[in-house]
């Protein structure tokens, strides 16, 4: 007996009984396009979130420190010294003051939004581009001048029309003379890494109402040696501090991990309660494949007295489960697919369907059928021909 | 000898007791004979066919088909005997609904592995015996009785059996019809087949030149006829 002439007969008697064929095949309809739907959202919430991670800087390395008990407390300037040391495996250096909740007005115009405190080298490290007028440097820095760069968000909200370069505007009452304006990174949106100021770290002290600064960022002179930059400055602030506890360095990579492992177990955890939907679905095509047989005792009766051997029936039925289960598999996946993009849509995410997932899915749901339709299969396969020829 | 039934008996266990289907059944047949067996319902008629056809084997006693030995063969072993030896013709045609005429008739040839070229060939050759060359695309259910026990015939001669075991081909058809299908199984026949009638039927029966009457699952007659035109 061919495999291709099985597979015809198969299909023709699914086609036989569309309404049934169909109900036998929701449950792995339903569990396919589950499992797709759920891993395209994940697969596309982690490839949002590493690209906004990527977008800050792959080699950026963030310093907190706490460190108020102790005796000594780092300046700025000495970091800033190591970092000139360490050119090896640092690119550079800038403390990082972030001030959240301040009102920016120009005129009427006026928005709540975040200032970061940088050096001259914030934007390096950040990965920031500037698209009109300059960044501040080392001078205006160094004097403590009231200038800023604006976000693009920021520079299009407060500044509809007119040029913002040389335009003073006020943040929390202060000031402040726009030198710069950044290239757009996050799509320009309110709430976006666009929503935001940048100052030089020494004029945003009448924002944040401290003194002290207590983050840096540092960006390693490459990828590689990341790694190596994080275990200098470690050891740096080791000097400075007898607790370890006093600070703390993290990279993006370190974060982007553990991102990355939550929602490892999170697919994993909803795969599985998916997967729990196939197995139904799997039994649900056993079930129908048992009443199959029965219905079909005469026509086995009939092939065996034809010189149909044991395998012959069994592959039978086995190529008409996995066929049912298949094109149940094929049905899932085309509404995973569009499902996922629907709700991507609606969430706003970038869900995307991964190819592997279609594999592995289309792979389960006709393992599924071989599986579950090798018991009935096995049991057609067995019936005595007499009495099959004799079944009413 | 093409068959030889040497003190072929058949026991069924029921409960406590046990039925003797065939008790002691002896005869041989030679290849181009037409043979009816003879016999009311419970005489073991349907044992003695299903034995013959390969479909079941002997409780004690030796059948020898073809000379070989098909007393005690596994399930698969039986099923490629009937494949390529025995050629089914049943009372209630048993053609397969959801194929159409020709598929139905290539199915035991399907079974055998043979090339699709053959396979055509060989189903052209057995419809156009039976006179339905033009109805290969059929589905059944769109023939007549007759017609579909002719089908039944052409895919029970695709094979080339040794045997073609009738099983009351009669039984579901006029009795117009049923004689055509009588003189197609003479012609067949006639052209050196041999062919097993079991029926219950002396009437039908007289087509056959042979005529071997069970009761109780024992011979009580082995005659030769005529072999008078139906």
């Amino acid at each position: 007996m061919k495999l291709w002439q099985a597979f015809r007969l198969a299909l023709k008697s699914i086609l036989g009984s569309k309404m049934r064929s169909f109900l036998t095949m929701l449950g792995v309809i339903i569990g396919v396009a589950a499992v797709i739907v759920l891993v395209s959202l994940v697969n596309g919430f982690s490839s949002d979130m590493s690209s906004s991670f990527e977008s800050m800087g792959t080699n950026l390395i963030q310093v907190s420190v706490f460190g108020r008990g102790g005796n000594t407390v780092v300046r700025p300037a000495a970091l800033m010294d190591f970092g000139e040391e360490r050119r090896d495996v640092l690119a550079g250096v800038s403390p990082s003051v972030t001030v959240n909740g301040v009102t920016a007005k120009v005129g009427n115009n006026n928005l709540t939004t975040t200032v970061y405190g940088g050096s001259e080298s914030f934007h390096h490290i950040r990965n920031f581009e500037v698209e009109r007028g300059g960044f501040f440097n080392y001078i205006q820095v160094e004097a403590r001048r009231k200038v800023c760069v604006l976000g693009s968000y920021t520079a299009a909200t407060l500044f509809p029309l007119e040029n913002p370069i040389g335009q003073d505007i006020r943040l929390n009452g202060n000031k402040y003379t726009v030198v710069g304006v950044l290239a757009a990174k996050d799509g320009g949106e309110e709430s976006s890494a666009d929503d935001m100021i940048v100052a030089p770290y020494t004029a945003v002290t009448p924002l944040s109402q401290q003194g002290g600064v207590s983050s840096y960022v540092f960006s390693a002179a490459d990828k590689d040696s990341v790694d190596a930059a994080m275990a200098a400055i470690e050891d740096f602030l080791a000097g400075y501090f007898a607790d370890s506890d006093s600070y703390r360095v993290f990279n993006q990579a370190n974060l982007l991990e553990n991102i990355n492992e939550l929602t490892g177990t999170l697919t994993l955890v909803l795969v599985g309660i998916a997967a729990i939907s196939l197995l139904v679905g799997g039994i649900g095509i056993m079930n129908i494949m048992l009443v199959s047989v029965t219905e079909r005792t005469k026509e086995i009766g009939v092939r065996k007295s034809l010189g149909a051997k044991r395998r012959d029936i069994r592959l039978q039925f086995l190529i008409e489960a996995a066929t049912v289960s298949a094109l149940g598999g094929l049905i899932g996946i085309a509404v995973g697919a569009g499902g996922s993009v629907l709700i991507g849509n609606m969430m706003e995410l970038s869900a995307v369907v991964s190819p592997n997932a279609v594999l592995i899915a289309f792979s389960v749901s006709v393992a599924i059928g071989v599986v579950f339709g090798y018991f009935p299969a096995a049991a057609a396969s067995k019936l005595n021909p007499i009495d099959a020829l004799r079944y009413e | 000898m093409l068959i030889v039934f040497d003190n072929v008996s058949k026991i069924y266990k029921i409960g406590d007791g046990e039925v003797r289907a065939a008790d002691g059944i002896s005869f041989s047949a030679a290849r181009g004979e037409f043979i009816a067996i003879i016999g009311q319902s419970g005489s073991g008629k349907s044992t003695c066919m299903n034995i013959i056809g390969a479909l079941d084997t002997p409780t004690s006693g030796k059948y020898y088909l073809d000379g070989q030995d098909v007393s005690a063969l596994s399930d698969d072993k039986l099923a490629a005997i009937r494949n390529r030896t025995i050629g089914f013709v049943f009372q209630q045609y048993n053609l397969i609904a959801k194929l159409n005429v020709a598929e139905n008739v290539e199915l035991p040839l399907l079974y055998s592995g043979m090339a699709r070229a053959e396979r055509q060939e060989r189903v052209g050759a057995a419809l156009a015996k039976v006179g339905l060359s033009d109805r290969g695309r059929h589905m059944p259910n769109q023939l007549s009785g007759g017609q579909q026990q002719r089908v039944s015939i052409a895919r029970a001669l695709v094979v080339n059996p040794s045997i073609i075991l009738a099983d009351e081909p009669t039984g579901a058809l006029d009795s117009q019809t049923g004689k055509e299908v009588l003189s197609l199984l003479r012609q067949l026949n006639s052209e050196g087949n041999t062919i097993i009638l079991i029926t219950h039927d002396t009437e039908i029966a007289a087509a056959a030149q042979r005529h071997i009457r069970l009761q109780d699952g024992r011979v009580i007659a082995d005659e030769q006829r005529g072999g008078t035109a139906a």
